[in-house]
């Protein structure tokens, strides 16, 4: 209740130690986290004898033909369906986030039954079960009935390049849609309860605010609720997105070529395995902490 | 149409739950009219003024907003919505909007007012609630005493016909009391019909036609402010008013 005071005269505040410290219990964990690093180094090189050959690798990134000059290889490629996957299933399960989470707090009871459903549903199933039940019940037959890819085959060469650009070759179009759509779904679920959460986190009073100025009660949600829950969400969002593209690896099991799908069949024909593996999660850990260093800078410009 | 009141409460009776909150209530306020409401907190007199425009369903009785019956017809609620403007205890701006969107919104959502229309409005009501010079700020920003100005030129920008203010300075330090008094001041002197609930009895003394007096869910006294300060009817009025006026 009380109004900011301010300092009388200009005098400077008393110094503080700012917040970093650097104690012996840091030291202690530090040596503790060496100590971890130096035995897998032993592990590896002394007991298990693994001679570590990081130039395997490189011809499976990219490689340079005389003709066609750098061509990407199976792990460009790979990364290169996990992008795609990270950015149409992001869009995909915010989409469907939204509008279940919409349904989720809506006052018709059948809305609330039906993102109930979904929510439960998904929730209770472990992720591998449900890829599988997914994609070969449900996925996989109806893509191919409405005949996505004859219909891109049909459209002109640009049309087409663009579709390339988009989603990948045309060839393998069916089987990125269904991985994505699988993901999607799959994340939608969990996005739909963090919509829900972020709606219900706003206060009734401003809902009341909207009402008795006249607002619909569509424009409440839409112009006054909506804005704020997304604000209050930021941050479990961050969190679902870079989950969403740790899980994209579960798709290689339907066989969507992406990064891990990969890293398995480079294992298998180099027999290289910490390398790839190695390699390989860097470069998820890259994908993924880019990922929530944006969407830091997009919760610090919400606060100011 | 000008000779109905322009709100008729009548033997209106609300429960929640198992709790009668509102019991045989009537109030008729004409046009033009200031009602000053006051009572001891969990009398009713929020419940009350927030029937009339619907944030609370009321159970039995009749609501005619300007001639039109408050019911379950969608259609009424928002035409009685578009004529009465609220002015909450908390404010309730919208954090997420500047001042100047925060009184833009409904006017173009639910006015369909051209943005420009809108935005000069907006500043018209603003510099009636001598802020014009926030408008770009965000609420956060502002002092208790200036957001409810806001919040008032917010709800004044809707042009409504009737204001209901529900203890609009109990959440300001005294120091700003004043100057949202004086904007409720100035307004009443505009010709405005008000229905404001609030303890503070400087103003409703300057202002009011009629003084409401509730308790436990019941009007208990309603008369001129003459004879309410004067001359009180009921021994509980006059215990209210001795504990209020006496510091
Ligand atoms: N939504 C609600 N549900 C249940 N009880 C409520 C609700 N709102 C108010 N009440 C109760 O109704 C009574 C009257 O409340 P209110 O109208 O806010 O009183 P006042 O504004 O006079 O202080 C209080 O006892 C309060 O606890
Ligand atoms: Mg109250």
């Amino acid at each position: 209740m009380m109004t900011q005071s301010r300092p009388e005269e200009g005098r400077a505040p008393p110094l503080r130690a700012r917040g970093a410290f650097f104690g012996w219990l840091d030291i202690v964990l530090l040596a503790a986290a060496l100590v971890v690093c130096g035995y897998f180094v032993w592990r590896t090189n002394v007991q298990l004898h693994y001679r570590w050959n990081w130039s395997v690798i490189w011809p499976w990134v990219a490689r340079f033909e005389d003709k066609e000059g750098f061509v990407a290889g199976p792990i460009l490629v790979g990364l290169a369906v996990t992008l795609r996957l990270a950015v149409w299933g992001i869009l995909l399960a915010t989409m469907i986030g939204v509008v279940m989470g919409f349904a989720r707090t809506s006052r018709r009871l059948f809305f609330r039954l039906v993102a109930s459903g979904y929510v439960m549903l998904i929730r209770n199933i472990p992720p591998l079960v449900f890829v599988f039940v997914f994609v070969f019940f449900i996925t996989s037959q109806v893509l191919p009935a409405l005949g996505v890819s004859e219909r891109v085959k049909a459209w002109s060469p640009a049309t087409q390049w663009v579709v390339e650009a988009l989603f990948g070759p045309v060839a393998r179009l069916e089987n990125f849609l269904v991985g994505l759509i699988c993901l999607a779904v799959f994340t939608g679920a969990y996005v739909t309860e963090i919509v829900r959460a972020g709606l219900q986190s706003v206060p009734r009073a401003q809902i009341e605010a909207g009402e008795s100025l006249g607002l619909s009660a569509f424009d409440v949600r839409r112009y006054v609720v909506f804005p704020q829950a997304l604000k209050n969400v930021v941050p479990a969002l961050s969190n679902q997105f870079i989950q969403m593209i740790k899980d994209s690896s579960l798709v290689s099991l339907v066989s969507v070529q992406e990064l891990a799908f990969m890293a398995q069949d480079i294992q298998t024909s180099t027999r290289r395995v910490f390398e790839v593996l190695l390699f390989v999660g860097a470069l998820y850990f890259i994908i993924c902490w880019s990922l929530s260093l944006l969407f830091a800078r997009l919760e610090h410009r919400n606060q100011s | 149409m000008t000779d109905t009141p322009m709100i008729a409460v009548r033997s209106v009776n609300k429960w929640f739950g198992a709790f009668h909150v509102l019991k045989d209530v009537d109030l008729v306020v004409q046009r033009g009219q200031k009602v000053v409401v006051c009572g001891p907190s969990g009398s009713g007199k929020s419940t009350l003024i927030r029937c009339i425009n619907r944030l609370e369903e009321h159970d039995e009785g009749e609501i005619i907003v300007d001639g039109i019956r408050l019911d379950e017809s969608l259609e009424h609620i928002a035409a009685i919505r578009r004529e009465v403007g609220m002015v909450f205890q908390q404010f309730n701006l919208f954090p997420h909007l500047t001042v100047l969107e925060n009184c833009v919104l409904a006017q173009v959502r639910a006015r369909k007012t051209p943005r420009a229309d809108a935005e000069a409005r907006a500043m018209q009501y603003l510099a009636r609630v001598r802020i014009p010079e926030q408008a770009s700020k965000y609420p956060g920003q502002l002092s208790g005493g200036q957001q409810q100005r806001v919040a008032i030129a917010r709800s004044l920008c809707m042009e409504p016909k009737v204001m209901l203010f529900d203890e609009p300075t109990s959440a300001l330090d005294p120091e700003m009391i004043k100057e949202v008094l004086d904007v409720m001041t100035d307004l009443a002197q505009s010709g405005m019909t008000m229905i404001c609930v609030t303890h503070e009895m400087g103003f409703a003394r300057k202002v009011a036609d009629l003084m409401v007096f509730m308790d436990h869910g019941r009007v208990v006294e309603s008369s001129p402010p003459a004879e309410f300060f004067a001359a009180p009817r009921s021994d509980r009025t006059r215990q209210f008013l001795d504990q209020i006026l006496s510091h």
